[in-house]
């Protein structure tokens, strides 16, 4: 019992064969599209590699980079036999091929599949590396003399203004960390030195953020010093003031930013899965309606095409004989006392040609 | 005696008209481009109105506009005549406008020398009207409760930050507006109060800066109060400190935007004209290597094309005449009898 047999005449075999063709071409464009998305994300993250830690993120932009190669190369090759497909006498070239390349092609979906989940999965090392990374940036803010590290402070500036956003969680984690190189303070002055000296590891903390975390939303100008001091500006609450600072810490920022285009990537990518799966399908029935046509001799006569010739358990079954057998062909039958040199007497019966008359022996003339 | 013949046998006209095509195409795309690139120099005008003052003339962005979409309808036009001109029956229909899409692309041509020479000639009213803008809106910065004004200071901040600069000219004009608002002073300090004195407006001027004037680049935490007082901050000196604010000033900026995007735009303007003359000459040799065919039955049959059928002097001189008759058709000529009355 076939799996979904259609029955295909010749006019629908070669415009299926010719659909598929043109369907393998759009396979071929939309490989080349995973292609470049892939490459999008993997400059995307390069960008900000200076925020983010060593992780193992590179994996999803590869594996996206490897599929969409392997995309454009396959389906080239699909299009290929499917424009030989509208002649049977060229369909003979690439018989033997066809079920392989199918059988190849499934796996290799299989493989977009699993590159569209990644994109989903990748978003909890991203959060990590991106909060281990961005408390590094804010401790080597101030560097900006120390090689490796001059340009951290603009990075880390122009990463608050372009996204919104105030240092790792929010603006209280600059409170924590000396952001002010001390080639800037002024050793000799007590108030300095006061600060110094009240703080168990000897850093100058102030409640004061940089210019990057004034919000441009604010109607008044941006209170960046003596931020929970009340007293130090007139008319100013720091509890009930909303628009002074970004609201938002970076690493919320980022991970948003990140999570939006890893979604609508594996969007993109389940899309073009579906997409591959179907061609896949229309390139099967084409195969075996073509191979049914071989083998009932006549080329113009109807056809069926299938997907599967016998029914999902028994062709599972069979392949896994087929299997078992390939395991079995160096193993020694012990039927015979393990000797193969014995003989076996033949039991398949003879053909002795159409009429089935068994061979007269010529008589021996002296 | 015509102007540059050309000999052409059916290959040769086969071959100019597909290429000719091809060109229309080409031009096509072009008025596209041109299309486009009007609107977003209108949508970028828009954007930035609020620093010229919301009156900055739309002329150039509107006829880019207009001229863009008669590129393409006079282009797709020739392009239809080349693509009927090898078949004699279709190319028949098109035989009595080719004059008039003629004198018409001419008229076209010029009209769009007219358009270049504005898109290079208005950048001086925009960098006027940039003056003006940013001048208003160093002043409305603080006024972030009057209506009609709140997003000064949010446009001014942002437009600071994205092109880089500070202040109109530079930085120093900060220094001489206020640009915090009275609700944020608090009136009773003494400081506050001598600061307003000592003011002949009554301005509480000081010499601080904004923060979205701050480089981010600088290697130091950006000092933005107190500029011109080297004794304020440590290690400072306002003379040798380049990298603490943008020194730029931001109608020099938006200025050099703008005056880039109109010159290429009129740059391309230019690169259409030439394209123009191109189709018009080939178009013209098309048209007469077909009309000039001896047996219009036999399409093998060589022909002759030209680009004028007299010298430009004569048809310069026929021109002028058919003008003035055009203009005065009821003056009797000497020697004439006058018209039966």
């Amino acid at each position: 019992m076939a799996v979904l047999p259609v029955k295909f005449t010749k006019t629908k075999r070669d415009k299926l064969a010719q659909v598929l063709w043109i369907l393998n071409w759009i396979s071929v464009i939309t490989g080349a599209i995973l292609f470049s998305l892939g490459l999008f994300l993997k400059v995307e993250i390069n960008k900000r590699k200076e925020l983010m830690a060593e992780r193992d993120i590179q994996y999803v932009p590869n594996m996206l980079i490897a599929v969409g190669l392997i995309a454009c190369a396959i389906n080239f090759l699909g299009g290929k036999i499917c424009y030989d497909c509208v002649d049977t006498t060229k369909f003979l070239r690439w018989k033997l091929i066809m079920l392989p390349y199918i059988v190849c092609t499934f796996f290799f979906t299989s493989c977009i599949l699993v590159g569209a989940l990644m994109c989903y999965s990748m978003r909890g090392e991203l959060e990590e590396s991106l909060d281990l990374g961005l408390s590094a940036a804010l401790k080597f803010y101030k560097d900006t003399d120390t090689p490796g590290r001059c340009f951290l402070k603009r990075t880390v500036d122009l990463l608050q203004i372009e996204f919104h956003c105030c240092g790792n969680n929010g603006y209280k984690d600059w409170f924590q960390i000396q952001w002010i190189s001390n080639r800037y303070l002024d050793m000799s002055s007590k108030e300095v030195v006061d600060r110094f000296r009240s703080n168990v590891e000897g850093k100058y903390l102030r409640d004061g953020v940089p210019f990057s975390c004034c919000n441009v939303n604010s109607p008044r100008p941006c209170i960046q010093s003596q931020i929970s001091n009340n007293s130090a500006h007139f008319n100013y609450d720091h509890v009930t003031e909303q628009l002074n600072l970004w609201p938002r810490g970076c690493r919320q920022a980022l991970l948003d930013h990140y999570t939006h285009i890893m979604q609508s990537i594996g969007l993109t990518v389940l899309v073009i899965w579906v997409f591959e799966l179907s061609v896949l399908t229309g390139v099967r029935y084409l195969q075996t309606a073509l191979e049914n046509v071989l083998r009932q001799g006549d080329p113009e006569s109807e056809s069926d095409g299938w997907l599967l010739e016998n029914s999902f358990m028994e062709t599972a079954r069979s392949n896994l004989n087929i299997i078992k057998n390939l395991g079995k062909c160096n193993q020694v039958d012990t039927a015979n006392n393990g000797d193969p040199n014995i003989n076996v007497p033949c039991t398949s019966k003879a053909t002795y040609g159409p009429d089935n008359v068994p061979l007269q022996q010529p008589a021996v003339t002296s | 005696m015509p102007l540059m013949p050309v000999k052409f046998n059916l290959q040769k006209r086969v071959k100019l008209a597909q290429g000719l095509w091809m060109l229309y195409w080409v031009s096509v795309m072009v008025g596209i481009l041109i299309f486009s690139l009007g609107i977003f120099f209108k949508v970028e005008l828009r954007k930035r109105s609020e620093m010229m003052d919301n009156n900055e003339s739309h002329l150039v962005p509107n006829l880019l506009i207009l001229t863009g979409l008669v590129t393409c309808a006079v282009n797709a036009f020739g392009g239809k005549v080349c693509h009927d001109s090898l078949d004699p029956m279709k190319f028949a229909k098109w035989k009595p406008m080719l004059k008039q899409y003629f004198t018409g692309c001419v008229a076209f041509s010029a009209a769009l020398l007219v358009v270049a020479l504005l898109c290079f000639l208005m950048q001086f009213s925009v960098y006027l009207t940039l003056a003006e803008g940013l001048k208003n809106g160093i002043r409305f910065y603080k006024d972030t409760d009057t209506p009609g004004r709140c997003f000064m200071k949010r446009t001014l901040d942002m437009t600071q930050i994205e092109f880089r600069c500070c202040g109109n000219n530079n930085f120093r004009d900060w220094f001489e507006v206020q640009w915090i608002s009275n609700r944020y002073l608090d009136m009773s300090n003494d400081q506050v109060k001598d600061r307003v004195l000592s003011n002949v407006e009554g301005k509480f001027l000081m010499d601080s800066v904004p923060f979205s004037c701050c480089n981010p680049g600088s290697p130091r935490p950006c000092i933005q109060h107190h500029l011109t007082n080297n004794s304020a901050h440590y290690d400072y000196d306002l003379r040798t400190e380049e990298l603490n604010i943008w020194t730029r000033g931001c109608r020099e900026a938006l200025f050099s935007y703008f005056s880039s995007m109109m010159s290429s735009i009129g740059a391309l303007i230019i690169f259409t004209i030439l394209l123009e003359g191109a189709d018009m000459a080939g178009l013209k040799y098309l048209t007469t290597s077909l009309e000039s065919m001896s047996d219009p039955e036999n399409p093998e049959c060589e022909s002759e094309g030209w680009l004028l059928e007299k010298s430009v002097k004569e048809t310069i001189c026929e021109a002028c005449a058919k003008a003035k008759a055009l203009i005065r058709p009821n003056q009797v000529t000497e020697g004439e009898e006058p018209p039966a009355a």
